[in-house]
C-alpha cells in the first residue's frame, strides 16, 4: 500500500534571473514500512522534495497524498502524520534537552504532563536520557542528530523525512543511525524517506532507491536491480551505477586544478 | 488552540528573553543615557507651555526604546532560521499565526518592562507625571512594540540574506526617529519639518503621550494616537500572519 505517493511534483522558483525549476515534476510511491533512499547529486532537487512533502514550501505544479492526507487540501494532517528533520536540525543550542523535547510535545498538542512523560520515553528510547538537563548546544553531533530524530519522532509519525541524516557525523555514530533507522522500521513499522550523499548508506540501509537529477527521477528500484541494469552486474558498485545513471559522481570531488 | 499555541510560544520566547538578563538590561541602555546626558541640557528651555521638559522628553524617549528595539526584533528569527527552529516547528501542527503572535507579546513584555525601568529612572531625575498619563504611555509602548516587531518578524522572515537585515532596517528607523520628534517637540522646527513628521506614523504616538503625561487625556492629539496606534498595530499584525501563513517563507 503506497503511503506516499506524487504525481508531477513540481517546484519552480522565481529568482531574479528569471525562473529556476528546482524540481520539474517527481513522480514516486513508497510503500508503507518501507526505507526509501532518494539520491541525487547536489542541486538534484532532493531538499526541495522534502520541503514540498513536509508542507513546508507550496509546490507550484502536481500534487501528493502523504498517509492519506492531499498535500494541498489537508497539509494539517499531513503535518500530524508525518515527521521531519532537517539537514541542519532544529534545536536552540541555549536551551536543555529536556525544554526542547517537552515544548516539542505541547505543539503536538499534547498536555503538560504527557509531554514531560514523552520526554522521557524518547530519550530513553534514543540514548539521551543521561543528557536531558544538558544545554542542546552542549551535545556531541551524534547525539544532536538523536534529539534531532527524537523532536521529529514525538507524535509517532507514520512517516519519518531524514534529510541527510548522517552528514557529519563519525563512522561509529553513523552505524548507530543506521541501527536507529532499522529499528525504527522494525519496531514501530515507520516509514522512512531519507536523503543521502553517501551510497554505501544508501545501499546498505534502503530496501529502494529512487534516484533523481535535474529535478525528475531517473531510475528507481532496489539497490540490486539497479547495479545489475545499470551497473552491468550484481557486483558493479553503487558508485559505478550511480555514475552510470547521472553520469557524475553522487559526492562531486571538488574540481581538479587546470593547468594554464 | 490559537490561545494555547500562542502562550506555547510566548512561554518559549519569555524564557528565551530570561535567560539573557544582560540583553534584557542592555535594551534600556541607549534612552538612559539620553535621559542622563541629554535630559538636563533641557530643563530650562520651554518646551511646553503646560510641561517640564521631562513630560517631554521621557515620552519621546519612552516610543525611541520601542522604535529602536522592536524594530530589530526580527534578528532573533534569522538566527532561528540558521539553526533550523523555524522549520522544525512550522512541520508540528502549530498554529502559525500563534508562531508570530507568541513572539510579537515577548517582545511587547520586555518593553514594557524596560519602559518601568526607564520611567523609574526619570522619577529619579526629576520626572514628576500623574500615574494614569504613565499607564496610557506604557499601553503606548506595548502597542508601538507589537506593532514594530511583527513587521520585523515578517520583514526576517521574507529576506533570505541576514546581511540585508540590518542595514534596512537601520535606514528605516533614523529617519523615523528624527521626523516623529522624539527628543524634541517638532511644533518648535519650521512649518515644513512639522508638515512633513505629520506623515510619520509615531507622531502621533508621541503627542498623544506627551499630553498623557501632563494628565490631559481628552483631547485630539490622544484621540488621533490612540487611532494611529492600533490602526498601525492592525496592518502591521496582518502583514505579518500573511507572511507566517505563507509555507515558502
Amino acid at each position: 500500500m503506497a503511503i506516499i505517493s506524487t504525481a508531477g511534483l513540481a517546484r519552480t522558483f522565481r529568482t531574479k534571473h528569471g525562473p529556476v525549476q528546482a524540481v520539474r515534476g517527481i513522480d514516486l510511491t513508497v510503500r508503507e514500512g518501507e526505507i526509501l533512499g532518494f539520491l541525487g547529486p547536489n542541486g538534484a532537487g532532493k531538499t526541495t522534495t522534502l520541503r514540498m512533502l513536509t508542507t513546508l514550501l507550496e509546490p507550484t505544479g502536481g500534487a501528493a497524498t502523504v498517509a492519506g492526507h492531499d498535500l494541498a487540501a489537508d497539509p494539517a494532517g499531513v503535518r500530524r502524520a508525518c515527521g521531519y528533520v532537517a539537514q541542519s536540525g532544529g534545536v536552540d543550542p541555549q536551551i536543555s534537552v529536556r525544554e526542547e523535547l517537552v515544548t516539542q510535545g505541547r505543539l503536538y498538542r499534547l498536555t503538560r504532563a504527557r509531554a514531560a512523560e514523552r520526554a522521557e520515553e524518547l530519550a530513553r528510547e534514543l540514548g539521551l536520557a543521561e543528557l536531558l538537563d544538558r544545554k542542546c548546544g552542549a551535545l556531541s553531533g551524534g547525539q544532536r542528530r538523536r534529539l534531532d530524530i527524537a523532536m521529529a519522532l514525538t507524535h509517532r509519525p507514520k512517516v519519518l523525512f531524514l534529510d541527510e541524516p548522517t552528514t557529519g557525523l563519525d563512522p561509529g555514530s553513523r552505524a548507530d543511525l543506521w541501527d536507529l533507522v532499522r529499528r525504527l522500521r522494525d519496531e514501530h513499522g515507520t516509514t522512512v524517506f531519507l536523503t543521502t550523499h553517501y551510497l554505501d548508506e544508501a545501499d546498505a540501509l534502503s530496501d529502494r532507491l529512487v534516484i533523481v537529477d535535474g529535478g525528475v527521477v531517473v531510475a528507481e528500484g532496489t539497490p540490486s536491480a539497479l547495479k545489475l541494469r545499470y551497473g552491468g552486474s550484481l557486483d558493479a558498485s553503487l558508485q559505478d551505477t550511480f555514475l552510470a545513471i547521472t553520469g557524475r559522481s553522487a559526492t562531486p570531488a571538488d574540481a581538479a586544478p587546470v593547468a594554464v | 488552540m490559537l490561545l494555547h499555541d500562542t502562550a506555547l510560544v510566548y512561554g518559549r520566547y519569555l524564557r528565551q528573553s530570561l535567560r539573557s538578563r544582560f540583553a534584557l538590561l542592555f535594551g534600556v541602555l541607549m534612552p538612559l543615557l539620553y535621559l542622563l546626558f541629554f535630559g538636563p541640557l533641557l530643563t530650562g528651555l520651554p518646551l511646553g507651555e503646560r510641561s517640564s521638559s521631562w513630560q517631554v522628553l521621557v515620552p519621546g524617549l519612552l516610543l525611541q526604546l520601542g522604535l529602536f528595539g522592536a524594530s530589530f526584533a526580527g534578528f532573533t528569527i534569522i538566527m532561528e532560521k540558521g539553526q533550523g527552529v523555524v522549520e522544525r516547528m512550522r512541520v508540528t501542527p502549530v498554529s502559525r499565526l500563534a508562531l508570530l503572535l507568541g513572539r510579537v507579546l515577548r517582545e511587547a513584555t520586555v518593553f514594557v518592562f524596560q519602559a518601568v525601568l526607564l520611567v523609574l529612572a526619570a522619577v529619579a531625575m526629576g520626572l514628576r507625571a500623574p500615574l494614569a498619563g504613565v499607564l496610557i504611555g506604557f499601553g503606548f509602548v506595548a502597542l508601538l512594540t507589537v506593532s514594530l516587531s511583527a513587521l520585523s518578524y515578517a520583514l526576517a522572515m521574507k529576506l533570505s540574506t541576514p546581511q540585508g537585515f540590518g542595514p534596512t532596517v537601520n535606514a528605516l528607523t533614523m529617519p523615523s526617529m528624527l521626523l516623529s520628534g522624539l527628543m524634541l517637540p517638532m511644533s518648535l522646527g519650521p512649518a515644513w519639518l512639522d508638515f512633513l513628521s505629520h506623515l510619520m506614523p509615531f507622531r502621533y504616538l508621541v503627542d498623544a503621550v506627551r499630553d498623557a503625561y501632563v494628565g490631559s487625556y481628552a483631547t485630539a492629539d490622544m484621540l488621533y494616537g490612540v487611532l494611529v496606534a492600533l490602526g498601525l498595530a492592525a496592518l502591521a499584525v496582518t502583514v505579518g500572519t500573511r507572511v507566517f501563513r505563507s509555507a515558502g517563507a
